[in-house]
């Protein structure tokens, strides 16, 4: 995919540049707690992984030990929610030692000061990351703000009995894509291909992503919006085309009539990512062993480009008295083979380490889809074409956005592209509203 | 949440717990000369004081910072990223401004009339009704019925819009399922007026059965030489229930629709809860869900607490004022 790493590297190249000097002031903060370093350390990480505490065990008694580093693990609410929290904590110059972040998350804290740049100690890992996942932590800069923990490349799922009983075949561009969800609706008026949600803003930011949108980029020292940018236009009206069309369903995921569906077949595919397996253990469970996935369907047949939906990273903030200790931790969280391992079995998670993709962990397909051996392996190759993202500061503001104009949108059946007018006009007000400077 | 139940962010300070039915103080206070004369030390400063320090603490400096907060704002300098790129400003009335002119939330507001309009009148209508029904003599399984009917406001609010919530949604619905074995039309229920009608209802189940407990209580304590009375001038039941109790009772009436009015303008959680459930509810659905959304989904407390102090306000306005047309009413009656 020689125009994906074209794309990463403009955006690089743009942010790195434009970022220089503001990188510098940043560095210079994490320094002077050095000498706090020396003797034993005790962190705390704020994190909501199922069975983090089980995988730090791991560390308390291994490698920890030996350094006398302690981590004790605070359990919490993912999302915007936790973000809110680490910023309040912030303020009040209590934060904890280390933090679980989504990606586009890492921007606001970044630009709150609230997480350290670990380049000095952790650095050092980037070899073990995927680019576009590392480019993310370090927003292009020469700074690192956290290490990858897991990735979240998007796939295409779908109901492998109901595709043959029906006669469809598995759509590789989004034009037979939409031909298949109206194949469908002839087959069978009552069952739909899949449902477009608006109650998950990270489904469409993968999917703006993966044809090529970037929704935030600097010039200067101003930042520019793209959210109405031609990709995501693009994949608005594809979308708001057939809710509009009834092709599709329009109700949100997520909910006991969305699980009922994929459970009885009302439904027979999702557009989602590499973590579906969990969701639809829970979701469908009747329906365990006939689902398969597949790549996602793809802009123009020459392409093979995925987005990403989800994932999380590890940061240090600038609160903690022992940022070393506490990027060793980090580092050894997503990098050692042992604590990849624990974290899959026990958190459940992809990891973004590129060699851990293809460990013993991942030997065997999820349960649920032990029907699909190679499926560990075609999810590593998948996430290999996933494209770069661009992160900015107000990724929540968005999304809120996001979730209330598509929201309408989808139950009016009206025009998607009017809906992400929205989403941009607000997403730019609110940076204006806050001191940043927007470019036209 | 249309009863008196604690909102967990509430913006006016209600008075907490469950308030006793009316208990009007009048006379037994000591005449201000006697008062005078006992001690003139500090001793009731001393016994003011802890009541007076939880009240700063608990009370007035929060809203103090509230205000505070309200007034500021955060500017951010170039990319704003980096240590230093952010600073706490001085805003002046710029978020007051900016609230007041929010479309969003005057939509908001008149969102919340509309359910109050539905909730307000249906809930304390049911509830006194049910009252005046206990109290009557020929009802039986009087204990069971008030218990039945009071259950609901024992079910946490948030449990109670879930499990309405699933028995809205077509696809899970048991209600849905009789009405497509019968052939009848299925309405949907999260969408456009039903939906008013579906928040509502939830409101109504969980907030009856506490209020007619308050008018009921009140009920009890009329005494009964006062229904003899009207017995010997002949009065039917309807009669005695129309004329004397429901003026007897009209100081729990007003203090029922007074909590009920609070709790309406504060509606949060049913909206809430329902939202993931309907592309219909948005974020911003309520002033309180706007207030929520500034301050967690966009990180910007200043527009937030600008957002709880007008809340805050206009809660006040609309309570005393009420409170005030009632009193004056009273007055009114009583000089006649």
């Amino acid at each position: 995919m020689p125009t994906n790493t074209k794309h990463r590297r403009f955006v690089a190249t743009a942010v790195a540049v434009t970022l220089g000097a503001t990188t510098l002031a940043a560095c210079g903060s994490s320094d002077d707690d050095s000498d706090a370093q020396s003797g034993p350390a005790k962190l705390t990480y704020w994190t909501w992984t199922p069975g983090m505490d089980k995988v730090v065990d791991l560390w308390n008694k291994g490698p920890g030990k030996e350094q006398q580093i302690t981590v004790t693990v605070k359990k919490q609410a993912s999302g915007d929610t936790l973000v809110t929290k680490i910023l309040t904590a912030h303020k009040a110059g209590k934060g904890p030692d280390l933090v679980q972040a989504e990606y586009q998350a890492l921007p606001t804290l970044v630009s709150n000061d609230a997480v350290a740049d670990i380049a000095g100690e952790a650095g050092e890992a980037e070899g073990d990351f995927a680019e576009g996942v590392w480019q993310q932590t370090t927003l292009g800069t020469d700074a690192v703000y956290a290490i990858p923990q897991d990735i979240g490349p998007m796939m295409f799922y779908y109901r492998e009995d109901l595709f043959k009983e029906y006669g469809l075949t598995v759509p590789t561009t989004w034009d037979e894509f939409a031909e298949t969800a109206r194949k469908l609706k002839e087959e069978a008026p009552d069952v739909d291909l899949t449902t477009f949600s608006a109650n998950d803003s990270g489904l469409f930011a993968g999917l703006a992503q993966q044809a090529g949108a970037k929704w935030w980029t600097t010039e200067g020292q101003k930042w520019k919006v793209g959210i109405d940018d031609a990709a995501t236009q693009k994949v608005a009206d594809f979308w708001g085309g057939l809710v509009e069309e009834g092709a599709i369903d329009n109700q949100p995921m997520y909910t006991p009539a969305w699980n009922k569906a994929l459970n009885t077949g009302k439904q027979i595919a999702w557009v989602s990512a590499v973590w579906a397996p969990g969701t639809l253990t829970t979701a469908a469970p009747d329906t365990a062993g006939k689902w398969k996935m597949a790549p996602l369907p793809q802009w123009s047949k020459s392409e093979d480009v995925t987005g990403s939906w989800g994932g999380s990273s590890t940061a240090v903030t600038t609160d903690s008295k022992h940022k070393e200790a506490a990027a060793k931790f980090a580092t050894w969280l997503n990098t050692d083979q042992e604590a990849l391992a624990a974290l899959a079995k026990e958190g459940g998670i992809y990891p973004a380490a590129t060699t851990a993709q293809l460990s013993e962990a991942f030997a065997e397909p999820p349960a649920y889809f032990s029907n699909q051996p190679d499926f560990y392996t075609r999810a590593a190759a998948i996430a290999k074409t996933t494209a770069p993202s661009a992160w900015g500061p107000n990724v929540n503001v968005a999304y809120t956005t996001f979730k209330d104009a598509f929201a309408a949108a989808a139950k009016d059946r009206s025009d998607f592209g009017a809906a992400l007018t929205t989403m941009q006009d607000e997403t730019v007000a609110d940076l204006e509203k806050q001191g940043f400077e927007v470019a036209e | 949440m249309t009863s008196t139940r604690k909102e967990p962010s509430g913006v006016v300070g209600t008075p907490g717990g469950r308030p006793t039915p009316v208990a009007r103080t009048s006379g037994g206070r000591p005449s201000p000369a006697r008062a005078r004369s006992r001690g003139r030390g500090g001793a009731p400063y001393v016994f003011l004081l802890p009541a007076t320090v939880l009240f700063a603490l608990f009370f007035a400096l929060p809203i103090g910072y509230a205000l505070w907060l309200s007034l500021h704002k955060v500017e951010v300098k170039g990319l704003g990223l980096g240590a230093g790129a952010r600073q706490e400003v001085w805003a002046g009335l710029e978020n007051y401004a900016d609230a007041l002119t929010d479309s969003e939330l005057l939509a908001g507001a008149l969102r919340v009339v509309g359910y109050g309009a539905i909730v307000v009148p249906v809930m304390l209508g049911l509830a006194l009704v049910f009252a005046l029904m206990l109290d009557s003599e020929k009802v039986r399984l009087t204990r069971f019925t008030r218990l039945a009917i009071f259950l609901p406001y024992a079910v946490p609010g948030v449990v109670a819009a879930l499990l309405w919530g699933f028995l809205y949604l077509p696809d899970v619905s048991p209600f849905y399922f009789v009405l497509d074995e019968l052939g009848l039309p299925q309405p949907d229920l999260l969408d456009g007026g039903p939906l008013y009608l579906a928040l509502s209802n939830i409101a109504v189940w969980g907030g009856t059965g506490f209020n007619m407990i308050v008018i009921y209580t009140s009920l009890q304590s009329i005494p009964n030489e006062v229904y003899e009375a009207a017995r010997l001038d002949g009065a039917t039941p309807l009669q005695i229930a129309l004329r004397i109790k429901i003026p007897m009772v009209a100081p729990s009436l007003v203090l029922t629709f007074f909590f009920s009015i609070i709790a309406t303008l504060q509606v949060f959680s049913e909206p809430t809860t329902l939202k993931p459930l309907t592309n219909s509810v948005s974020t911003t659905w309520s002033p309180l869900m706007k207030v929520y959304q500034d301050a967690f989904g966009k990180g910007d407390i200043h527009a937030a607490a600008a957002g709880a102090v007008l809340i805050a306000v206009a809660t006040l306005v609309l309570s005393f004022g009420f409170l005030r047309a009632a009193n004056s009413r009273s007055k009114q009656e009583e000089a006649r």
